[in-house]
């Protein structure tokens, strides 16, 4: 059966780099993109939902 | 699925004005998530700050919202509390605000156990103006105003809080966020007045001046020194030096200011 | 059905003009000489359902204040001169944010802790000066205890009207002293309630200037949400540095009482038509006044007294016309010429001001007042 992958949108004018999500995420599929974060391996995500809880700026929602 | 904040937070209002990698926000999600899990209505509740970084909170969340002088939140929300009982009193700010100018109507507030809930952001430090100390930065800490090392002791704002009479306190941190909403809604829950404590970061202000290399390194040391209570049982003196105990530090039931007022009527009233 | 008659002291019938005016919230702490007001309401308010609250301190007490009365609850605190310079931080918060709010402030000797139980008119430029910034003030000093019943009735209708804090200031004497008074009906005086809004929550503003210079304010609780800030702020309450608003909100603020002065200021005038010396007086200083002016028209002199009911505004224009037909004004009061610098800033020069000033914790007597008026010529 094929895996469903997660939603992850970044919010780009909220974002402002603090590298929170991209240390914290468990599989690395976020990446810093000059200033703001972008999503660099979207099969790796397990959906665990630790980027958008510790964002501090609202600025990634995660659907998974 | 994702969790919708945009339900509590004031349409226009984002981005804040925090800094990169400052815990307040990650604090604000916690409490909005809790108002969300206790079904809070918006209009029958009043978010009530003082001065600060952490004080900027209430603009943001989409109720009634009070940003006052600095210090004086627990003085405001007493009135909000004391002339209309009925409403979901929510107080925030930091640690300098709450302890230092605020100290005296926050031990008052404990003391009269009145049904409020205080969210106290403690980053150890004045972020807003610079970066001065507070009664919260460690002894030995660097600050703009200590070039040359802290030379005050600091203040352990659970234990003023049990001190004073709060009847609920607890301690969470930043890192650990998705314990801060429970935290506060249980705090929100209890009936008195409830202490919860966030153990935050500046990272602007504070963690360049003391060797902290980066945001991911002050959430690290949150990470590194919180030890849940039922854990801390089992540890020696020895495992607890130099940490410090998360999660609900104190709950006993007392009478609660506004019902004890209400006895004052009733009493007046029988005398009329 | 005859009136309700009592022998009242000062601070008691500042309670009672409270209660009448539907004060429903009291947050206070105690200070010599004002305490009484604050006993009073610690009987009287549960009773009517209202609450009372002694505060950790005066900083707190006004604080309380001011979230009591964003609930929409009409709101007092009293207080004497240490606490007032404590107050002055929420007192200005109350300004900014335009929050109605009704302070007695007995009047003693200072600065600082100065003559505890002494009297003193030397506070009449902290309600003015007292908290920084520019904002408006509004400030009655009664004479009487009859008249400090009724003047705290309308020191409510004046912060309810116009959203802000009204001070209403006794000096030590009036406050303490014991008369006849007599309780108006319900329904005699005028009794305002603040505006509230005329619109559904989702298009509320709480500073909406549409309504005109003093919008309408929603109670918190009531259903309307909104943010209420220390900050300079916009129409929807929340802060601003943009140039162009906050030039225009402070001169609004400002303006809402200028504008409505008017409305606002209350002499007497007492045998002035004729008068070749004016004494310009309020509170106690103003008892003493009278007395001399009768003694002064007996003698021949023709003496007048103009008696301030509301310090601020000053009531500048009426005092400037009457410089240019009199020979002069004495101004006794017990502070060393806080009401004689206004008098000579209003009048041009036209006329001289002869001050009296007593700061010993004695009152002026009529004697005093007297022999200023020979000096007049």
């Amino acid at each position: 059966m094929e895996k469903k992958l997660p939603t992850i949108e970044i919010v780009e004018k909220y974002c402002k780099g603090c590298h929170i999500c991209v240390e914290f995420c468990p599989t690395k599929v976020l990446e810093m993109k000059g200033f703001v974060v972008a999503v660099k391996n979207l099969e790796a995500c397990i959906k665990c939902m630790q980027c958008e809880l510790r964002c501090p700026d609202f600025a990634i929602k995660v659907t998974p | 699925m994702a969790f919708d904040y945009d339900k509590y937070i004031r349409p226009g209002k984002l981005p804040h004005i925090w800094c990169p990698g400052c815990g307040h926000g990650i604090v604000m999600k916690g409490l909005i998530r809790a108002m969300d899990s206790l079904n809070l209505k918006k209009e029958d509740t009043c978010i009530v700050s003082g001065i600060g970084c952490a004080s900027r909170l209430p603009g943001y969340i989409d109720c009634c919202t009070l940003h006052t002088a600095h210090g004086r939140a627990a003085a405001f929300a007493t009135g909000v509390k004391m002339a209309k009982p009925e409403m979901n009193v929510i107080l925030c700010g930091g640690d300098g605000d709450g302890t230092a100018i605020g100290g005296n109507h926050f031990i008052h507030a404990c003391r009269r156990n009145i049904n409020m809930t205080y969210i106290i952001m403690n980053n150890y430090i004045y972020g807003m103006t610079g970066g001065q100390f507070s009664p919260c930065t460690p002894t030995g800490a660097k600050a703009s105003t200590t070039p040359y090392g802290n030379p005050d002791p600091g203040f352990d704002i659970a234990k003023l809080a049990i001190g004073a009479g709060a009847t609920f306190v607890a301690r969470g941190t930043a890192y650990h966020a998705a314990q801060i909403d429970k935290l506060i809604a249980e705090a929100i829950q209890h009936k008195g007045f409830s202490v919860v404590e966030i153990l935050d970061d500046c990272p602007t202000t504070y963690g360049r001046r003391n060797k902290y290399r980066s945001v991911i390194d002050m959430m690290n040391r949150l990470k590194e020194v919180a030890v849940p209570v039922k854990a801390a049982e089992k540890m020696t003196a020895e495992q607890l030096e130099g940490k410090v105990l998360t999660g609900v530090l104190h709950k006993v039931e007392k009478p609660e200011y506004t019902e004890e007022y209400a006895k004052v009527i009733q009493r007046a009233q029988a005398a009329k | 059905m005859a009136k309700k008659v009592a022998f009242l002291q000062g601070n008691e019938a500042a309670a009672h003009g409270a209660l009448y005016a539907g004060c429903r919230f009291f947050a206070g702490y105690p200070i010599t000489p004002s305490t009484e007001v604050a006993e009073v309401l610690s009987a009287e308010l549960p009773k009517v359902g209202g609450k009372f609250i002694q505060m950790e301190d005066e900083i707190g007490a006004m604080a309380a204040l001011i979230g009591a009365s964003l609930t929409g609850s009409k709101v007092l605190t009293s207080t004497s001169g240490p606490g007032l310079s404590l107050k002055q931080e929420n007192i200005g918060y109350a300004c900014i944010t335009e929050v109605p709010a009704v302070i007695v402030n007995v009047m003693r000797g200072g600065p600082s802790t100065g003559m505890p139980t002494g009297p003193s008119q030397s506070d009449v430029m902290c309600a003015k000066w007292g908290t920084h910034g520019d904002h408006p003030a509004i400030c009655l000093v009664p004479a009487s205890v009859q008249e400090l019943f009724e003047e705290t009735v309308r020191a409510f209708n004046l912060a309810e009207k116009y959203r802000t804090p009204v001070m209403i200031m006794p000096d030590e004497i009036v406050a303490h002293m014991r008369e006849r008074i007599v309780f108006p009906e319900p329904g005699e005086i005028e009794v305002v309630d603040r505006k509230g809004p005329s619109v559904p929550p989702e298009q509320y503003k709480p500073y909406d200037t549409s309504f005109g210079d003093v919008p309408p304010l929603a109670a918190f609780g009531s259903g309307y949400k909104f943010h209420v800030t220390g900050l300079n702020k916009m129409q929807d309450g929340f802060p601003t540095t943009k140039a162009e608003i906050v030039q225009a909100e402070e001169e609004r603020q400002v303006r809402k009482v200028e504008a409505n002065k008017a409305d606002i200021m209350k002499w007497e005038e007492y045998l002035c038509d004729d008068a070749d010396v004016i004494v310009v007086a309020f509170g106690s200083t103003s008892r003493s006044a009278r007395f001399a002016v009768n003694e002064a028209r007996k003698n021949g002199i023709k003496a007048g007294l103009f008696r301030l009911i509301t310090f601020w505004p000053f009531p500048e224009e009426r005092l400037l016309e009457l410089s240019k037909k009199v020979k002069g004004f004495i101004t006794p009061e017990m502070n060393l010429g806080m009401c004689t610098g206004v008098v000579k800033g209003c009048i041009e020069g036209n006329a001289p001001v002869l001050g009296i000033f007593r700061v010993d914790g004695e009152p002026i007597n009529p004697d005093q007042i007297l022999d200023k008026m020979k000096e007049v010529k």
